[in-house]
């Protein structure tokens, strides 16, 4: 995963995004950040042989990416960024599957391919839901939102600095292993001692960060609470945009949509 | 070892998310007590250290694999066990969420695995008691060593426990245990040495670092553990009722890969033996 550091969400990108101004940009944070979590659940709750039933639930992203205007093809490529890691984790599902089947033994092979894509596909609507939420809201609007809505302050202010700190430190370990890779003839993994002063210097660069920030912080008035800007409001329109997605996520949760249609279809056709 | 979603049930991952969700209360309350402003920062950027070290591989020795550090262990050495099980605890969020790595629903039993057994248990019952007041090399190195290793063993149980109770796989207990311990002893044992070599390390330059607070001695380990039960009793008790009667949507679903029914059979009539017994 060389690469995903630098080219997975650049934040400035996200924030430009998020400082925009759409029906959508103007929504209460709140709003976006329950029918967001809803839209996750209602998706993973499926199961794992799932496939058609996925079908509507792309109308979500496809809407929010045209009313929000933000550019589809930013959105696609991030989210094809972490395919990786479903790939992963789906090419070991099927692994698993077949050793737990050994014991039942009456599962096709191709179940396993089925739970592939569902994992996939699963994985490309939560992961792209997410990053809608931060493309149209901003993370420090999110993080308000959390605080409003009853989450632990320190564990909030948390999220938000390793957000702000997570692709500044992967870039630095990157660099540092680009250096050690081309001092060392190019190899891709390095013995346990030279791993060790490796990570402790990253480390110690870490305290030395963190020690420049907390100073930089409390020279400009920090005191333990992070101030937030974006105001909150609450009225029908927040309400009607939560209670219409949920609405329609229950339908398509309930109702498999593609295969009624195709019923109908047929049903006319006979 | 993040857990995915297809060996979890509904109510097991539910249980595990509000057990996360109580221990984030509690910590942030306990971070909070402390009043130390220089460890908000601290926090954030030792999280996306851990996020960058876990990208970094090492050779093990003797072998052609590599390994990759947890962090679990180091976060609590440089922070205490509160401020890293909350720093543990959005590492592991933000991976799910943002890079689908481990499964939603699966999310509370990594929290737990990956973060409480080497915050809660691992850190002050094992790597306090030998290291104590008055850190040396070698007590250090042996400590972390240790320390690691059971928090793996026990992350590792947590995993068995957890696949076990959800019923969806429909390995036995006694295959898995001994299929997980054993890979899990191995890993712990190269764990523990790079994590020993690499706080032995911080602690040659810098050893104001590795120093243990004495404010994070005294850990409400027997509040935590009753919590623990409760959260158990109550959703256990809330979903076997649910359930029975009229399943919601999530286990309908799950009842309905061919799957779940077969293995759930498998384990209820290992339940029947066991009870037997």
């Amino acid at each position: 995963m060389n690469n995903i550091g630098r080219n997975y969400f650049d934040i400035n990108y996200m924030d430009t995004l998020s400082a925009g101004d759409s029906p959508l940009h103007r929504l209460d944070p709140r709003a976006k950040l329950i029918t967001t979590l809803l839209f996750i659940v209602t998706v993973v709750s499926f199961d794992k042989y799932t496939l058609s039933a996925f079908l509507p639930f792309f109308l979500y992203p496809a809407a929010l990416i045209t009313s929000g205007k933000i550019p589809a093809r930013y959105i696609i490529n991030k989210v094809l960024l972490v395919c990786p890691f479903a790939i992963l984790i789906g090419i070991f599902n099927p692994i698993i599957d077949t050793q737990i089947l050994f014991h039942i033994g009456n599962m096709e092979v191709s179940d396993g391919w089925v739970s592939f894509f569902s994992i996939i596909i699963k994985s490309l609507l939560t992961v792209s839901a997410a990053l809608i939420l931060i493309s149209l809201t901003g993370f420090n609007a999110v993080c308000e939102a959390l605080i409003k809505l009853g989450i632990p302050r320190p564990f909030v202010i948390q999220l938000l600095f390793f957000y702000r700190y997570l692709f500044v430190l992967t870039d630095e370990a990157q660099r540092m292993d680009r250096a050690r890779a081309l001092r060392s003839f190019n190899t891709s993994s390095m013995k346990l001692y030279t791993f060790s002063s490796f990570i402790g210097h990253l480390l110690l660069r870490t305290l030395d960060r963190a020690e420049r920030i907390y100073l930089a912080m409390c020279s400009r008035g920090f005191n333990g609470h992070i101030h937030m800007t974006k105001t909150i409001k609450n009225t029908w329109k927040e309400f009607s945009f939560v209670a219409v997605w949920v609405s329609l996520f229950l339908l398509f949760r309930l109702y498999n949509i593609p295969v009624l249609l195709g019923d109908l279809v047929t049903g006319v056709v006979k | 070892m993040h857990m995915a979603d297809a060996l979890i049930s509904p109510a097991v991952g539910g249980t595990m998310w509000l057990a996360t969700a109580g221990l984030i209360a509690h910590s942030s309350k306990k971070v909070t007590a402390q009043g130390d402003d220089r460890k908000v920062p601290l926090m954030g950027v030792l999280g996306a250290f851990i996020f960058a070290v876990q990208m970094i591989n090492f050779t093990i020795p003797a072998t052609g694999s590599s390994g990759h550090l947890g962090g679990g262990m180091i976060l609590a050495i440089l922070l205490g066990p509160y401020a890293a099980f909350l720093v543990m605890a959005s590492v592991l969020f933000v991976q799910a969420l943002f890079f689908a790595d481990g499964g939603l629903l699966a999310l509370g039993c990594n929290v737990v695995n990956l973060g409480f057994f080497p915050c809660f248990i691992a850190y002050p019952l094992i790597y306090r008691l030998i290291v104590h007041d008055k850190p040396k090399q070698g007590r250090i190195m042996l400590a972390s060593v240790i320390a690691s290793i059971i928090g793996l063993q026990l992350g590792a149980f947590g995993v068995v426990i957890e696949t076990f109770l959800s019923g969806i796989s429909s390995l036995s207990f006694k295959t898995f245990i001994l299929l997980m311990q054993p890979i899990h002893l191995a890993i712990g044992i190269v764990e523990g040495i790079a994590t020993a070599a690499v706080v032995t390390f911080v602690w040659k330059a810098r050893p104001e670092v590795v120093m243990p607070s004495p404010s994070d001695k005294i850990l409400d380990l027997r509040g935590i553990l009753l919590g623990f039960a409760a959260c158990a009793l109550i959703f256990g008790t809330l979903l076997s009722r649910f359930s029975s009667k009229d399943p919601d949507g999530l286990e309908w679903s799950i009842s309905k890969s061919r799957l779940y029914s077969n293995s759930y059979q498998n384990t209820s009539s290992d339940r029947v033996k066991a009870g037997d017994e």
